[in-house]
C-alpha cells in the first residue's frame, strides 16, 4: 500500500470514525488544556529551547530595569510576592458550566493590574521555580513557556483591556468586559504561540528518513489542537478569573485598580493613553494572525480545492491553491516531502516573522515607555 | 459517582495546595538522607543535569535515550530515592499524558505500515519510532529533572543557579517568591478551609467561581500590602536596594570527579546519538 493512500483510508478513517473515538480525543485535549501550558522538555528540539530562551532575555532585561527605575528597591518584594501570588492562583480550580473545572495562570490579571513588564517577571518567575522546584514544565523549555504564558499572555491581555476599558472609570463595566476579553484572548494567542512551536517541531528536525525527532504533529494538527481546547475551556477560565476577581476588587479595593494609573505605588505610568493606538494596532495584528494560518488549516477535510469547484467556484485562486498544499499535505495524500522544499521557506518566515516581530514590538514599547524622567523616583521612597 | 458540584472546588483546591506543601516536604526530607547525588556539590549538580538534560535532548538515537534513562535510574537508586515511588512520580503524571496526545501519531505520521489493524487504520514505523521518541525523551527529562529536586535542598539550588549567571538580583526575587508561597500556600489554605467549614448545602457553580475569585481577590491584596510590608522590613534592616548571598560552597575532588564523569558520558551520548 502506498504511503498517499494509507493516509487518505486513515484520513476517511478518522473522519468515519466512531464517534465515540473523536468524542475521546476532543475530550482528551479539553481536560489537557485545564491543566494550562506547561511544555516538558522532550517536545521543543534544544534550537528552539535556545531561541524561545534569547526571546525572552529583552524582555527579562528590559523588565528589570524598569522595575527598577520606577518602583526602585520595593520591586523585589513586590515581585516576589506577585510571582508567589501568580504560582498558587495556578491551583485554583475554577469550576465551569457543565461540572468541569480548569485552571488560570493569572497572567492576565496581573498585568492589568500593575502593568504587562511587571506581570512578565512576575509569572516568569513562577514558571522557572515550577520547573526548578516542582518538576512542572521543563527546565530546557524554561524560553518557550516563559515567552508563552509570561510574555504573550500579560501583553496581549494587557493590550485588549486598554482597548476596551481604555479611560473608563474603575468602577465601569467595560473593564469587567475588557479583563474577560483580555484573558481570554490572550490565553488564546499563547495557546496558538505553544501550537507554534510544537507545529515546527516535526518541519525542522526530522531524521533523513523523515521519522520526526520531537513533537510529532504538523501545524495542521498542533494549532488547532493547542487553541480550540483553550478557546473552550482554559480561555474562559482564564477570562473569568481575571473579570471576577476585578468584580471584586471594585467592590472592595478600588485602590488596587487605580496602581496602574500611580506611579507611586507601583510604577506604572499614565503613558497608557499615548500608546493606546499602538496596543490596538498590536492587539488587532496578533488577533487576526491565527486567523489567517488557521483558515487554511480548516480547509484540510472541508473545504479543500475540490469542494471550492463544486460548491461553485470556476477555478481555484492561486493562493489558495498554495495554502491548501501548505496545510493539507501531511494529511491529504501529498507526499511528505513536498512539504520540505517550497512551502517550507514560508512557514519557517511566517512563525519566525510572528516571533520577531512581537520581540521588536515589545522592545519597542519597552524603549519608548522607560524614558520618562518624571516616573523614576518613587516619592515615598526615601533613597531616591 | 456521586460527588458532584457539591463543595467539590474547594476540597480539590484545598487537596492541590496541600499537595505542593507535601511535594516540597518530600522533597527536603529526601535531600537530607545519605545518598551519591545527596552528597554532591549543587552547582555541580545542576550543570550535570542540565548537561545530562541537552544530552537526551540532543540524541537521535533510541538505543542512547534508553541508556540515558537507564542512568537516571542508576542515579536515583545511588542517591537511596525509592525506585518504586520514582518511577511511579515520573510515568503516572507526564509520559503518561504524552502517550495518550501521541497515540493519533503513531497512526498519522506518515511512512511505512509497521502493524495493520482494523478498520483501515496501520500504525507506521515512522509513528512507533516517532511516538517512541517522545515517550523517552519526555520520561527522561522529567527523570532528571525529579532527581535535581529532590536531592538538593532549596536554598543550595537556589544559590547554586548563579553559577548559570542568574544575576543577584533574580536570585534574591526566586528566594522571596519561594518563601512567601509558602506563607500564600498556607493564607489560600486557611482561607478555604474556612469558607470550606461553613458551606452545607450544595453551591451552584456561579456562586463558587464567585468565591473563587474574591478569594483570588483577598490574596492578591494580602500578597501587595504583605510586599510593602517586607519591603519596610527589609529597608530597617539596612536594604539598600543590593543583594549579597553567602557562598559557602567548596569543591571537593569527588565534586570534579563527578562532574566531569558525567559530563564526559553526556558528550558521549551525544555523539553516538548524532
Amino acid at each position: 500500500m502506498s504511503f498517499s493512500s494509507a493516509l487518505q483510508r486513515v484520513g476517511t478513517c478518522v473522519r468515519s470514525a466512531p464517534r465515540g473515538v473523536r468524542v475521546y480525543y476532543a475530550v482528551l485535549g479539553l481536560w489537557l488544556s485545564t491543566t494550562a501550558m506547561h511544555i516538558p522538555d522532550g517536545y521543543l528540539s534544544p534550537a528552539t529551547c535556545v531561541v524561545m530562551f534569547a526571546a525572552m532575555i529583552p524582555f527579562w532585561y528590559f523588565g528589570l530595569k524598569k522595575l527598577r527605575e520606577k518602583i526602585n528597591a520595593r520591586s523585589a518584594p513586590l515581585v516576589a510576592l506577585l510571582a508567589a501570588f501568580s504560582f498558587i492562583i495556578m491551583m485554583f480550580n475554577v469550576p465551569l458550566p457543565g461540572g468541569t473545572t480548569g485552571h488560570a495562570v493569572g497572567g492576565a490579571l496581573i498585568a492589568i493590574i500593575l502593568g504587562p513588564e511587571v506581570a512578565v517577571i512576575a509569572v516568569s518567575i513562577a514558571l522557572i521555580i515550577q520547573a526548578f522546584f516542582f518538576g512542572d514544565g521543563g527546565i530546557l523549555a524554561i524560553g518557550a513557556n516563559c515567552f508563552n504564558m509570561a510574555v504573550v499572555l500579560p501583553y496581549v491581555s494587557y493590550a485588549v483591556y486598554q482597548a476596551i476599558a481604555g479611560k473608563h472609570p474603575v468602577e465601569s463595566a467595560r473593564r469587567t468586559v475588557g479583563a474577560f476579553a483580555g484573558g481570554y484572548i490572550g490565553l488564546t494567542i499563547a495557546a496558538f504561540f505553544a501550537g507554534i512551536e510544537f507545529g515546527i517541531q516535526p518541519l525542522l528536525f526530522h531524521t533523513a528518513d523523515g521519522t520526526p525527532l520531537y513533537s510529532p504533529y504538523p501545524f495542521s494538527v498542533a494549532i488547532p489542537a493547542m487553541v480550540i481546547p483553550h478557546m473552550l475551556l482554559a480561555s474562559i477560565v482564564e477570562g473569568l478569573v481575571t473579570s471576577l476577581v476585578i468584580v471584586y476588587l471594585q467592590r472592595t479595593n478600588h485602590e488596587i485598580l487605580m496602581i496602574s494609573a500611580n506611579p507611586a505605588i507601583a510604577g506604572e505610568a499614565g503613558h497608557t493613553a499615548r500608546l493606546r493606538i499602538f496596543w490596538v494596532v498590536l492587539a488587532v495584528l496578533i488577533f487576526l494572525t491565527p486567523l489567517g494560518l488557521l483558515a487554511p488549516g480548516t480547509a484540510w477535510g472541508e473545504w479543500g480545492s475540490n469542494q471550492l469547484t463544486r460548491m461553485g467556484l470556476s477555478f481555484v485562486p492561486q493562493g489558495i491553491k498554495q495554502l491548501e498544499g501548505l496545510w493539507g499535505a501531511p494529511l491529504a495524500g501529498y507526499k511528505f516531502t513536498s512539504l520540505g522544499n517550497a512551502n517550507l521557506g514560508y512557514i519557517i518566515s511566517a512563525a519566525v516573522g510572528v516571533i520577531v516581530i512581537s520581540v521588536l514590538t515589545g522592545l519597542l514599547v519597552t524603549v519608548l515607555t522607560s524614558g520618562r524622567p518624571e516616573n523614576r523616583h518613587d516619592p515615598t521612597d526615601p533613597h531616591s | 459517582m456521586s460527588k458532584p458540584i457539591r463543595t467539590g472546588i474547594f476540597e480539590k483546591t484545598l487537596a492541590d495546595l496541600t499537595h505542593a506543601l507535601e511535594q516540597s516536604l518530600f522533597a527536603e526530607t529526601i535531600s537530607r538522607q545519605a545518598g551519591l547525588l545527596q552528597a554532591l556539590d549543587p552547582r555541580v549538580k545542576i550543570i550535570s543535569i542540565l548537561s545530562l538534560l541537552l544530552s537526551v535532548s540532543l540524541s537521535h538515537n533510541l538505543p542512547v535515550l534508553l541508556s540515558l534513562y537507564g542512568l537516571a535510574l542508576l542515579l536515583a537508586w545511588l542517591s537511596s530515592i525509592p525506585l518504586d515511588f520514582f518511577i511511579k512520580r515520573v510515568w503516572l503524571f507526564m509520559p503518561f499524558f504524552t502517550g495518550l496526545i501521541a497515540l493519533p501519531a503513531l497512526f498519522i505520521t506518515p511512512g511505512p505500515v509497521f502493524v495493520s489493524l482494523p478498520f483501515g487504520l496501520a500504525i507506521t514505523k515512522t509513528g512507533a519510532v516517532t511516538v517512541l521518541f517522545l515517550l523517552l525523551r519526555v520520561s527522561t527529562s522529567v527523570s532528571l529533572g525529579v532527581l535535581l529536586i529532590l536531592t538538593t535542598p532549596w536554598t543550595a539550588l537556589l544559590k547554586a543557579l548563579s553559577i548559570l549567571r542568574v544575576p543577584e538580583g533574580f536570585l534574591l526575587i526566586l528566594g522571596m517568591t519561594y518563601r512567601y508561597i509558602f506563607l500564600l500556600l498556607l493564607t489560600a489554605e486557611d482561607m478555604f478551609l474556612s469558607r470550606r467549614s461553613r458551606i452545607l448545602g450544595r453551591l451552584r457553580p456561579a456562586e463558587a467561581r464567585r468565591i473563587l475569585a474574591a478569594s483570588a481577590g483577598t490574596l492578591l491584596s494580602k500578597s501587595l500590602s504583605l510586599s510593602s510590608e517586607v519591603y519596610l522590613a527589609m529597608q530597617a534592616r539596612g536594604y539598600r536596594g543590593q543583594s549579597r548571598t553567602v557562598n559557602a560552597f567548596q569543591m571537593r575532588s569527588i565534586d570534579w570527579a563527578w562532574g566531569s564523569g558525567i559530563i564526559f558520558i553526556a558528550a558521549l551520548a551525544v555523539w553516538l546519538g548524532r
